[in-house]
């Protein structure tokens, strides 16, 4: 009988993969349900003896049975998207049933947590510090040290909390992990436990991401008894987007607002309940059974500078080769774009790319030079935050990205600080009147003679301009942590990369 | 008021409850009413106002009722530079849906996205979004 593999990954089903399985089914054969590839445009992608067909539809399962089907990519392992890449964290992406244990097991699952237990606590905490491992989740903090300060703490109790509060938009690798290889993320959850003596663990998990939380339950069920005695338990976010900070997540699992806690204390050392805490992204979870697997040398053999290792790369937006892109640190962002990417899905030129997320910068093509790497980004006013690009093509507007910057930010942010909470509707309003071109004239509080410090005269477009950038400076070093933080990041890199958005031809024309 | 109880004790041993326990209420009732934050204060020994407070921060749980049927609509960048601002645009007023903007549902190359229910859809062009929404209705 022909076995055909079909991905039950959410972003294959939101594509149509149940249909095409049943239609596969249908006509006889014995469909597996796997995890997927990462190769996006292609889904639902159907593997029949290693080779691939997609995106199909229902109708198309007579010719890719039949053998005339135009849909055929040929070997997916030979694939150029699937063979340029260096995949560690993903290394099992499209090949095993997410919630086998024996086909985990088969491709090198548990091996990582067999070698901690045989070295021990301290030795695994070195691994990791060698390896170079830097958080995932955006903020690039040694894993190593952070690990060593948990361990060291006095406390008996300890936790191991995995944020998979994966908000930011063009990021899905989290989800893919969950949804894909949810025994890779217990099992680096489970090294973690190990090195550093905690009992229990939590995934946080967000709300929209359904589909994830069902697998990652059923996983933590099928190999409690692999863990033991780290007891591991999934909790649901309630759509708050600033839980995906640590300290607001920690207080969101503790069953208060998420708000943001000031640092220090640190989580490592006052975290969950007040209990030293290591708090990992789960990508950063995910890495760990690789490297204690194959060593710390062999992990931080690959990389750029002071990042080492691979990062999986989420291609999104308007491009036409959208999907999850595993490599190592140093691929430039052009070659993201361009080449592995494609170029945009609608065919007009790429504009500007928005790399690490809603907090992240908007890049100019004159910046897809820059190599993925931490240093490099933060040297161009920019962030990898946790590797998400989104494609824009010519037809963006970058003012109305800026603004929704500061909107999404009025909107998601937890009120604990001012900067943020106000910051952002100013800013929204700020916006507002330099897309119009309005400029304004003095309110009538302003205006009151009492009122020595405010201007009385009217602001012009380049004066609104000056005080936006003002606010973003308050934000960015005001705020208490990167919703409000961060936030200047798009806004500031749209006004200085396209400042043709923002009225820059019609202040050059008056002035001429 | 007994199913209310039964899922205050289902979750009143774990850390932290009283998440896991707004999001039952919020699955079997539609919404966290008064009377059963009240309840939740009682059993978890909190104030109403910390309760209220929980309630009122969250995006997912909603103190009055609403019968209709949601759809959420992602609106984030990744779906924005896919045109989904467009889409809503051009989206035709239906009062028996309720549509909610959601940002990102991790689809994000292959939007514009949407969810119902635990349901996920994607390439959602003006035919197939109109067609969720008329479902709903």
């Amino acid at each position: 009988m022909t076995v055909v593999r079909i991905s039950d990954d959410a972003l294959a089903l939101a594509c149509g993969a149940d249909e095409v399985a049943a239609a596969f089914a249908a006509a006889g054969c014995a469909v597996e349900r796997v995890s997927s590839w990462g190769m996006h445009w292609l889904e639902p992608l159907a593997e029949i003896d290693g080779v691939g067909f997609g995106p199909l539809d229902v109708a198309d399962v007579a010719a890719v049975l039949d053998g005339t089907s135009a849909k055929a990519i040929g070997a997916i392992e030979r694939h150029p998207f699937i063979a340029r890449q260096q995949r560690f964290t993903f290394a099992r992406a499209g090949k095993t049933r997410p919630l086998n244990l024996e086909d985990y097991a088969a491709h090198g699952g548990w091996q990582g947590l067999a070698k901690a237990r045989e070295i021990g606590p301290e030795a695994t905490i070195a691994q990791v510090t060698e390896s170079g491992l830097r958080g995932r989740g955006g903020a690039g903090f040694p894993a190593g040290i952070k690990w060593t300060t948990v361990a060291k703490a006095a406390e008996t109790r300890k936790y191991i909390v995995c944020n998979a509060d994966e908000g930011d938009s063009a990021t899905f690798a989290d989800r893919m992990v969950m949804e894909g290889d949810p025994f890779m993320l217990i099992e680096g959850m489970a090294i973690a436990a190990h090195a550093v003596g905690a009992q229990k663990g939590y995934v946080y998990i967000r709300s929209e991401y359904p589909h994830a939380i069902a697998k990652m339950e059923a996983a933590v069920r099928a190999c409690a008894h692999l863990v033991a005695p780290f007891e591991l338990e999934v909790r649901v976010g309630a759509g708050a987007y600033v839980c995906g900070e640590e300290t607001s997540l920690l207080n969101s699992l503790e069953g208060k607002r998420g708000e943001v806690r000031a640092k220090p204390p640190l989580p490592a050392l006052e975290g969950l309940f007040g209990k030293p805490t290591v708090v990992n992204n789960v990508l950063t979870l995910a890495a760990v059974p690789w490297i204690t697997a194959n060593g710390a040398a062999a992990y931080a053999a690959v990389g750029f500078g002071r990042s080492k290792g691979t990062m999986p790369i989420q291609i999104a937006g308007n491009v036409k080769h959208g999907g999850l892109f595993e490599v190592g640190f140093g691929i430039t962002l052009g070659e993201l774009v361009d080449e592995i990417g494609g170029g945009t899905a609608s065919g007009r030129p790429v504009r500007a790319v928005q790399v690490g997320g809603p907090l992240g910068a908007y890049h100019a093509r004159s910046d897809f030079h820059l190599p993925f790497d931490y240093e490099a980004f933060a040297a161009a006013d920019g962030l990898i935050g946790h590797a998400g690009i989104t494609v824009f093509d010519e037809t963006a507007d970058m003012s109305a990205q800026a603004r929704f910057a500061m909107e999404f930010c009025a909107v998601e942010s937890c009120g604990k600080c001012t900067p943020c909470r106000i910051g952002s509707t100013r800013g929204v309003e700020l916006i507002d009147r330099i897309r119009a071109r309005s400029g304004r004239a003095p309110d009538r509080v302003e205006a009151l003679p009492q009122m020595h410090n405010a201007r009385k005269a009217e602001r012009s477009l380049a004066d609104e301009i000056v005080l936006l950038e003002d606010l973003c400076e308050t934000m960015k070093f005001g705020s208490l942590c990167a919703l409000g933080g961060f936030t200047p990041y798009p806004v500031l890199s749209a006004l200085r990369n396209f400042p043709e958005d923002f009225g820059a031809d019609a202040e050059r024309q008056a002035a001429e | 008021m007994k199913r209310l109880q039964e899922i205050i004790a289902a979750h009143a041993g774990r850390e932290g409850p009283l998440l896991p326990i707004l999001h039952d209420v919020q699955a079997e009732y539609g919404h966290v009413s008064e009377e059963a934050m009240r309840a939740i204060a009682d059993a978890l020994n909190l104030s109403r106002a910390e309760v209220h407070g929980v309630v009122s921060f969250y995006h997912d749980f909603h103190a009055e009722p609403d019968a209709r049927p949601v759809l959420k609509l992602c609106r984030a960048e990744a779906c924005q530079a896919r045109g989904v601002d467009a889409l809503a645009a051009a989206m035709p007023a239906n009062h028996r849906v309720k549509v909610e903007t959601v940002y990102c549902l991790g689809l994000c190359s292959v939007g514009p996205n949407a969810m119902v229910g635990d349901k996920v859809h994607a390439r959602l062009d003006a035919a197939k979004l109109g067609a969720l929404v008329e479902a709903l209705a």
